[in-house]
C-alpha cells in the first residue's frame, strides 16, 4: 500500500486521484505482487469474500420477508419458502450458505496453520481472522435462532445458559441477554437486529484483514520470503483472479449441489417444528460447524470448568503466533510438525463426531481425550517441537528449485543454522 | 494435481458431514422407490391427487394443514387440479370471515385464496379431543421428521401386534417404527376405507404411498422446480469451469514459459 506510482491517464482521473486516490487504490489492488506458487488452498480466501457478499445479499432480501415475531417468525419463513417469488432459492441459498461459510473458513484457518502463515510478519492478520471466525460463530448462531424452529428455540437456551455459569453476575447477565427470565420474544428481536449488525461487523473487519494482508503480501507453500515484484511473483490481475474464479466455480458447483438436491441434509429435522417452549428435543444439537465446540463443552462435568474451555479453545488460537516460535514458516519443511497437523486435523474431525453423539459411554472418553489432546497440541506439543524440532533446508527462492529441479547447495540457507 | 485433492477433499468433508447428519438411525426405515427422490425427481401427479383425497377424506379429521392454501392445489408443480376443480374444493369447506359491517363474524363457503380450513379451533382444543396428544400440523411433517418420506411412510404401514410383554396404556397403539414403538393415533389407514375417484384399488400401502406424495408436496411444494433449475445451474456452472480453467492453462503458460 506504501509506494505506489501510479497516475491516471486522463485530466480528470488525475484530479479526482490527487483528491480521492481510489485509482490509486484499484491500481494497486490489481497489480498486487503475489507469489506464483500460490496453491488452491489459497483460492479460500476469494472464495469466503464471496461467501460474505452472498450472505448479506440473500440475507437483504429475507429481511424484508421475515417476521421478527415469536408468534409469526416460523409462518413467516414458510411464506418465503411457499409464496414469494423464489423465496425458496434465496433461503436456501443463505442457510446451506452458512455452512459453506464455515467449511471454507475451516479450510482457510487449516491452511494457515500448515503454512504457518500466522507466523512474523502476519500476527495481525491471524488475529484478525480470528476476531472474524468469532463474530462468523456469534451471526450463525443468532442466525439459526431466526427460524424458530425447535432446534432454534432449544439451541438458544443452552448457549444463553452458558453464560449462567459465570460466578456471581451470571444469572444477571443471562436474564439481560434474554431480555427476561427465559428465551422468548424480547430474545428473538434482538438476535435478529444483531444478526444483522454483525455481519457488517466482519465485513469492515474484512477489509481491515486484506488491507493488513497487503503490507507484508501473501505467504506461500514454501513459506520464504520473496522480493516484490520479482520472478517469484506475478500480479494479482489476471493470474490470481482468474485462478480464485475457477476456484470459485468448483466451490459453488458443490453449494448448488446442496442447494438444489439437499438443501435441508445439513440442518436438523426438528427445526421444521415450530419452538414449544413446553417440550424439549430428545438430543439438543448446534450445526455441524460449532459440534467440536460443544465436544469440549460438554466433555467437562463441571459447568464452568466447560464455558471456560470452550472459550479457551478459541482464544487459544490468538496466541498461537507466539507458541509456535519455530522460524521456518512452511509444514514442508518441518517434518514433525506436519505429521502434529494432520494429528489435530483428526482430532477435531473426532471432537466434531462426538459433538453429534451423545455424551455417554466411549463418546464421552473420545470428547475428554479430544478435548486434552486439542489443549496439549497447543500449548504443549507446539512450544515444544518449534524449539527442537530439525526443519529442512530452505530454498533461497520460488524460483530456484523449479529452474534446477534440485536446491543448488550454495543458495540454500536454514533459519535454523543462523540461530 | 492439487486441484484435484482439493476435490477429493472437498467430497471426503461433504461424505463426513452426510453420515454424521445419518448416524444413529435406530431402525432401518424400509427404502420406498419415490418418484421424486433423486436429482431429476418429479411427483407423480395422480399419485398426488389420490394423496389429496386421502389427506381430506382420512386425515384432515384430526390434522390441520394450516400452511397450505386452496390455490396451492392448482399450481404447477403439485395436484395441478383444474381451476374449476380448485374452486369447487374450496367451496366444499366453510369459512369463518369478518368482522362484517355489523361487526358480527360469518361464515361463507371457501375460495382458493383461503387456508386449508383446520379441524380445530386450537391446539388445546385439538389436545383436548385426541386424549392430550396434539395431531401435529401436517404442513411441513415431512421435513420435520428424520428420514423424510420414508419415515412418514414406515409409520403408516408399521402398525403390527405388541410383543408379548409389550405394555401399552389405554388409548395407546404400537408402531414398529415410532419412537418407543408407542404411538396415540390408531391405525389410520385399512384397505377399501376410501374410494379412489380415478379407480386404482385403494389397499392400505397404496393409500400410505398416496398420501405420503401428498405431504412431501405439501412440505416442499417448489421440489421440482428446484430439481429442474438445479440441474441447468450445475451444467451451465460445469460448462463456465472449463472455460475458465483453459482461459486460465493459457493465462499461466505465458508465466511458466518464461522460466
Amino acid at each position: 500500500m506504501s509506494e505506489h506510482t501510479y497516475t491516471p491517464k486522463s485530466k480528470f482521473g488525475k484530479w479526482f486521484n490527487d483528491r480521492l486516490p481510489l485509482l490509486s487504490l484499484a491500481s494497486h489492488l490489481t497489480e498486487y505482487p503475489t507469489p506464483k506458487n500460490l496453491n488452491y488452498w489459497w483460492t479460500f480466501g476469494g472464495i469466503l469474500t464471496f461467501c460474505l457478499l452472498s450472505q448479506i445479499i440473500t440475507g437483504l432480501v429475507l429481511a424484508m420477508h421475515y417476521v421478527a415475531h415469536a408468534d409469526m417468525a416460523f409462518s413467516s419463513i414458510e411464506h418465503i419458502m411457499r409464496d414469494v417469488n423464489y423465496g425458496w432459492l434465496i433461503r436456501y441459498i443463505h442457510s446451506n450458505g452458512a455452512s459453506m461459510f464455515f467449511l471454507a473458513v475451516y479450510i482457510h484457518i487449516f491452511r494457515s496453520l500448515f503454512y504457518g502463515s500466522y507466523k512474523s510478519p502476519r500476527e495481525i492478520i491471524w488475529i484478525l481472522g480470528m476476531i472474524i471466525y468469532l463474530l462468523m460463530m456469534a451471526t450463525a448462531f443468532m442466525g439459526y435462532v431466526l427460524p424458530w424452529g425447535q432446534m432454534s428455540f432449544w439451541g438458544a437456551t443452552v448457549i444463553t445458559n452458558l453464560f449462567s455459569a459465570i460466578p456471581l453476575v451470571g444469572e444477571s447477565i443471562t436474564t439481560w441477554l434474554w431480555g427476561g427470565y427465559s428465551v422468548d420474544n424480547p430474545t428473538l428481536t434482538r438476535f435478529f437486529s444483531l444478526h444483522y449488525l454483525f455481519p457488517f461487523l466482519i465485513l469492515g473487519l474484512v477489509v481491515l484483514h486484506i488491507w493488513a494482508l497487503h503490507v507484508p503480501g501473501n505467504n506461500n507453500p514454501i513459506g520464504i520470503d520473496v522480493k516484490k515484484p520479482s520472478k517469484d511473483t506475478v500480479p494479482f490481475h489476471p493470474y490470481i483472479t482468474i485462478k480464485d474464479l475457477f476456484a470459485l466455480l468448483i466451490f459453488l458447483i458443490i453449494f448448488s449441489g446442496f442447494i438444489f438436491f439437499a438443501p435441508n441434509v445439513l440442518g436438523h429435522s426438528d427445526n421444521y417444528i415450530e419452538a414449544n417452549p413446553l417440550v424439549t428435543p430428545k438430543h439438543i444439537v448446534p450445526e455441524w460447524y460449532l459440534l467440536p465446540f460443544y465436544a469440549i463443552l460438554r466433555s467437562v462435568p463441571d459447568k464452568l470448568g466447560g464455558v471456560v474451555l470452550l472459550f479457551g479453545s478459541i482464544f487459544i488460537l490468538m496466541a498461537l503466533p507466539w507458541l509456535d516460535s519455530s522460524k521456518v514458516r512452511s509444514s514442508i519443511f518441518r517434518p514433525l510438525n506436519k505429521l502434529f497437523f494432520w494429528v489435530l486435523v483428526i482430532d477435531v474431525l473426532a471432537l466434531g463426531y462426538v459433538g453429534a453423539m451423545p455424551a455417554e459411554g466411549l463418546y464421552l472418553l473420545i470428547a475428554r481425550l479430544g478435548t486434552i489432546y486439542y489443549f496439549a497440541h497447543f500449548l504443549i506439543i507446539l512450544p515444544i517441537l518449534s524449539r527442537i524440532e530439525k526443519t529442512q533446508p530452505l530454498p533461497l527462492s520460488i524460483t530456484e528449485p523449479v529452474l534446477t529441479g534440485m536446491p543448488k547447495t550454495e543458495l540454500i540457507r536454514s533459519d535454523k543454522r543462523d540461530v | 494435481m492439487c486441484k484435484i485433492s482439493k476435490i477429493i477433499t472437498n467430497f471426503l468433508i461433504c461424505f463426513f458431514l452426510l453420515t454424521i447428519n445419518t448416524f444413529s438411525k435406530d431402525i432401518e426405515l424400509p427404502k420406498e422407490n419415490w418418484s421424486f427422490k433423486g436429482i431429476t425427481g418429479k411427483f407423480d401427479r395422480a399419485s398426488l391427487q389420490r394423496g389429496y383425497q386421502v389427506y381430506t377424506e382420512v386425515c384432515s379429521s384430526c390434522h390441520s394443514m394450516s400452511l397450505l392454501s386452496y390455490r396451492n392445489l392448482g399450481e404447477p408443480g403439485g395436484p395441478e387440479f383444474s381451476v374449476e376443480q380448485v374452486k369447487a374444493i374450496a367451496a366444499n369447506f366453510e369459512v369463518t370471515d369478518g368482522p362484517d359491517s355489523e361487526g358480527e363474524m360469518f361464515t361463507r363457503p371457501g375460495r382458493p385464496s383461503d387456508k386449508f380450513v383446520s379441524p380445530y379451533p386450537n391446539i388445546k382444543a385439538a389436545m383436548a379431543a385426541n386424549g392430550g396428544a396434539y395431531p401435529p400440523d401436517m404442513s411441513v411433517l415431512v421435513k420435520a421428521r428424520k428420514g423424510g418420506a420414508d419415515y412418514i411412510y414406515a409409520v403408516l404401514t408399521g402398525y403390527t401386534e405388541a410383543p408379548v410383554n409389550f405394555e401399552l396404556e389405554e388409548g395407546v397403539y404400537y408402531n414398529k417404527y415410532m419412537d418407543g414403538n408407542k404411538i396415540k393415533m390408531s391405525n389410520p389407514l385399512s384397505d377399501d376405507l376410501i374410494t379412489y375417484g380415478d379407480g386404482t384399488k385403494a389397499t392400505e400401502a397404496q393409500m400410505a404411498k398416496d398420501v405420503t406424495t401428498f405431504l412431501t408436496w405439501a412440505a416442499e411444494p417448489h421440489l421440482e422446480t428446484r430439481h429442474k433449475l438445479g440441474f441447468k445451474v450445475i451444467i451451465f456452472l460445469t460448462i463456465l469451469s472449463i472455460l475458465v480453467y483453459f482461459s486460465m492453462r493459457r493465462l499461466w503458460s505465458r508465466i511458466n514459459s518464461e522460466e
